[in-house]
């Protein structure tokens, strides 16, 4: 009877294993539906960002020491969660949750630069509706925005996860999720920061 | 107060057409009755147990197909009444308003709630017992995938007694569809109700390519897959790349719509024709989404009825899969009076007739594998055998239509109606028709009547080729779509009347082939004689080995797989006295039932409903609650369970009989 648990709790363990690989596959396929989803609102940014509308464009809009302080924020943050990861591979739950919640900060600190930006935009009267420029961009870098924005709820409800349940397959596998998405935006990050940005003010 | 009230509810209900009323009782004597037959017979908890929260794919298919029945019948009705107006254009049945609308629902209902659901209803049933799955890759997310399609269903056919329906076509171009030329409610119930469902739509895509990919049992490679799988996979991968444009696409225009944006805006710089081609760059892949899985149909049932393989398996799949890849760089046929200049027309005009080249190999492949086979004539086959001359015709005709410089002549006209008609209807409604009755003895373990099924057949047929036949007439004549009348007694008379009045009278023939069906249905499940052996038809695939229908784990051993058609082969070698060995019993895991897909996607309703009206007292919450279940969902255990041995061995001795 002992040998059949054990034998049970094997088989079990195998099947979890297996099922966390599915979950990273399927994983990889969401990310490839969001490199179409960012792709439609690039080539939108890309048609109408000459659409002024008599309203400012990005010489009179863009205050690239902010951009460029976001960008290295938000590089620096995917450094912080490759750390993360070699923790996580070392099997260290401590760096694991330093690394993290060190990349969560720095993404607040990038949420808070980028919303300071928006209002200041808004105040100085360029709004979603003041152009159909100003429509795509705030809605190309408003959606990286909300993705950042989920990245970092999703890894404050993996933090305490982690600090619940350790590491095992299944909080490994969202470990492992997290970092692709989280390298993913930052990628996403690079392209809006040469297209909308410096195309903008070159 | 009462005066609020009061105007609160005239715009809030649609008010003022007697159809629209008789519809309202007819929704809610529905209701009632339906509230009341699960009270009286005590089925509530039988409900919420055995179907609301499951995860099983077979019963989430047999949901998916019951509710795509229930959406055809409603986009029927919707052509009867627009064929109804035609006919008698002088009657003023419908007025122009009315008419707008019923022709957007109708295209919207039947390709996103009707085939959509049908194809993901026989993907859901059919894939994992080909593969020798026990589940698909992600049952939650599949259950979720269903639940948003309906509510998402939900909320956009609520629009016909409450607010008002969409009127601005099936695809809703702007500027028709912004916010100055369609202030109403409508167009928020058309971009909520499809984007909801079309968020389900892309899971399920992702969930089955993983499915396919990852999950097949020992010995299945990928050229040893069923060709019903193969077209999964090949609609799912298009799914995967092309739904996103269209969640990007309606998100857009809601931004136009609820905050002032300027993407599609005739003022502000917005550029209406960026709409045009990014819903026709989703759009486009979308028909070929449909149609794979009823090509993949198809082949399954010419090769089972002919008792034959398959002829040209490779070529097949190389086919589907360039369709699927072509697919993608055709979308500008559809505008081609847009004015994009000569040679991108000309690019379009090319790359949409090469998509002739790999579909006209399928339908050499598919007389091919009947030439010199033992053809029996059962339903499935006789859907299948009219198909080819269906599909021929409509496929000739849109080459027909490719041709850029002629195009200029049959743009929205009834040509293109006629045209698109019967590549979907005589492509994919034949199509999953076909495998409903091929596949209904594996869902409920009894065939359906013969005999019924051959009047439906024959009244959709026949009806099919009297409707829409004369519509390419009408075309050349000149007959725009979108017309509620034409005028023939003010002095104008244009010659339409008669083909009208024959295509009205077709439609009707097809509207009496759907009762029979409704019939069949009916009449099978009083009389049926029980499918005792699982594989009514003589079956090649691995689907036909189970029992009907298939217990909860599918497959109590995974079968290996040595080739292709692998259950023939095996039947050979069983009567040859060389059955392939079994493993042994082992206890099977099986994912838990879970409530959280249902509320999840109740929330989405609710946000949806919301935003609809501008109201964010219902979107706020809504949300949040979205939020709130995933969370709770991603601290959840969610171990599943184990069904032991014994109880394996008992399922498998009561469903396989005595064997």
């Amino acid at each position: 009877m002992a040998h059949h648990t054990a034998a049970q709790t094997a088989h079990h363990h195998s099947h979890e294993e297996e099922h966390e690989s599915l979950k990273t596959m399927g994983f990889w396929m969401f990310l490839i539906t969001d490199v179409i989803l960012f792709s439609v609102l690039f080539a939108t940014f890309i048609v109408l960002r000459g659409n002024f509308n008599g309203g400012p464009g990005p010489h009179e809009l863009f205050q690239m020491p902010g951009v460029i302080a976001e960008t290295f924020i938000l590089l620096t943050s995917s450094f912080t969660c490759g750390l993360a990861l070699l923790s996580l591979n070392a099997g260290k739950v401590k760096g694991v949750i330093g690394w993290l919640a060190v990349t969560g900060i720095l993404g607040i600190a990038f949420l808070t630069l980028e919303i300071t930006e928006f209002v200041h935009m808004v105040h100085e009267g360029a709004t979603i509706s003041t152009s159909a420029f100003l429509t795509a961009f705030y809605t190309l870098v408003g959606t990286h925005g909300l993705h950042v924005t989920i990245g970092i709820v999703w890894m404050t409800g993996l933090l305490i996860q982690l600090k619940r349940n350790g590491l095992n397959a299944k909080t490994k596998r969202k470990v492992n999720n997290l970092s692709l998405y989280w390298h993913f935006l930052d990628i996403i990050w690079i392209f809006v920061f040469s297209f909308v940005y410096l195309m903008g003010v070159m | 107060m009462w005066e609020n009230i009061k105007t609160f509810a005239s715009e809030f209900f649609v008010t003022g057409d007697p159809l629209i009323y008789g519809a309202d009782v007819s929704i809610a004597l529905t209701l009632v009755a339906i509230v009341f037959a699960l009270t009286y017979f005590k089925k509530w908890q039988w409900l919420w147990k055995e179907w609301i929260t499951t995860v099983d794919h077979k019963k989430i298919g047999i949901m998916y197909i019951l509710c795509s029945i229930l959406m055809l019948f409603r986009g029927g009705v919707d052509a009867l009444l627009m064929r109804t107006q035609l006919a008698m254009p002088d009657m003023q049945f419908l007025n122009a308003e009315h008419y707008n609308a019923i022709f957007t629902t109708h295209g919207v209902i039947m390709i996103l709630f009707m085939a959509m659901p049908f194809m993901f209803g026989l993907f859901n049933i059919m894939v994992p017992l080909q593969i020798g799955a026990r589940d698909v890759a992600f049952p939650f997310l599949n259950s979720l995938s269903f639940w948003l399609f309906f509510w998402g269903a939900m909320l956009f056919n609520m629009s016909f007694v409450i607010g008002g329906s969409p009127d601005a076509g099936w695809l809703a171009y702007p500027p028709l569809s912004g916010i100055d030329h369609s202030p109403g409610v409508g167009q928020n119930f058309y971009i909520w109700g499809i984007q909801i469902s079309g968020i389900g739509s892309l899971m399920t895509g992702i969930n089955f390519v993983v499915t396919i990919l990852k999950m097949r049992t020992p010995g299945m490679k990928l050229m040893r897959m069923p060709m019903f799988t193969w077209s999964a996979l090949s609609s799912c991968l298009t799914i995967m790349l092309a739904f996103p444009i269209l969640t990007v696409t309606l998100a857009m225009l809601f931004i136009d719509r609820f905050a002032g944006g300027h993407f599609f805006t005739l003022d502000g710089g917005g550029n209406p024709m960026m709409y045009i081609n990014l819903i026709w760059m989703w759009g486009h892949p979308e028909v070929y989404i449909v149609v794979l899985p009823a090509f993949g149909v198809f082949s399954e049932i010419f090769a089972t009825f002919s008792k034959k393989k398959l002829f040209g398996y490779t070529s097949m799949v190389l086919a589907m899969m360039s369709i699927a890849i072509f697919s993608f760089f055709t979308w500008a046929h559809h505008f081609f009076t847009m004015g994009s200049g000569a040679n991108v027309n000309a690019f379009f005009a090319v790359t949409t007739m090469l998509i002739a080249i790999p579909t006209g190999v399928k339908i050499f492949n598919w007389l091919f594998t009947m030439y010199k086979g033992k053809i029996t004539f059962e339903t499935p086959m006789l859907w299948a055998i009219s198909f080819i001359p269906c599909f021929v015709i409509g496929g000739m005709t849109g080459v027909m239509l490719s041709v850029a410089p002629a195009d200029f002549q049959f743009h929205n006209s009834y040509f293109l109606i006629a045209h698109f008609h019967q590549v979907l209807i005589g492509g994919v409604v034949f199509g999953f028709f076909a495998g409903l009755y091929y596949w209904w003895p594996k869902m409920f373990g009894f065939r359906l009547n013969e005999r019924i099924g051959k009047w439906a057949f024959w009244f959709w047929n026949i009806g099919f080729y009297v409707c829409f036949m004369p519509q390419y007439g009408l075309g050349l004549m000149g007959m725009t779509r979108r017309v509620n009348e034409y005028d023939w007694s003010q002095g104008w008379d244009m010659g339409w009347m008669p083909l009208n009045i024959v295509s009205t009278v077709g439609a009707f023939l097809m509207g009496i082939g759907f009762i029979f069906q409704v019939w069949q249905i009916a009449y099978s499940i009083k009389n049926h004689k029980r499918d005792v052996n699982g594989d009514p038809w003589n079956g090649r695939t691995l689907e036909w080995s189970l029992p009907s229908p298939a217990p909860v784990y599918n497959f109590a051993t995974l079968p290996k797989i040595q080739e292709v058609d692998s259950w023939w082969e095996e039947k050979e070698r069983i009567k040859a006295g060389k059955p392939t060995p079994q493993a042994p019993l082992e206890p099977i895991h099986m994912p838990d039932n879970s409530a959280i897909p249902f509320i999840q996607s109740l929330f989405w309703f609710i946000a949806g409903f919301g935003f609809v009206f501008n109201w964010m007292f219902f979107a706020i919450p809504g949300l949040i609650g979205v939020a709130v279940t995933m969370i709770v969902r991603s601290f959840q255990k969610d171990e599943g369970y184990y069904i032991p041995v014994d109880e394996i061995k008992k399922t498998e001795a009561s469903t396989r009989g005595a064997g």
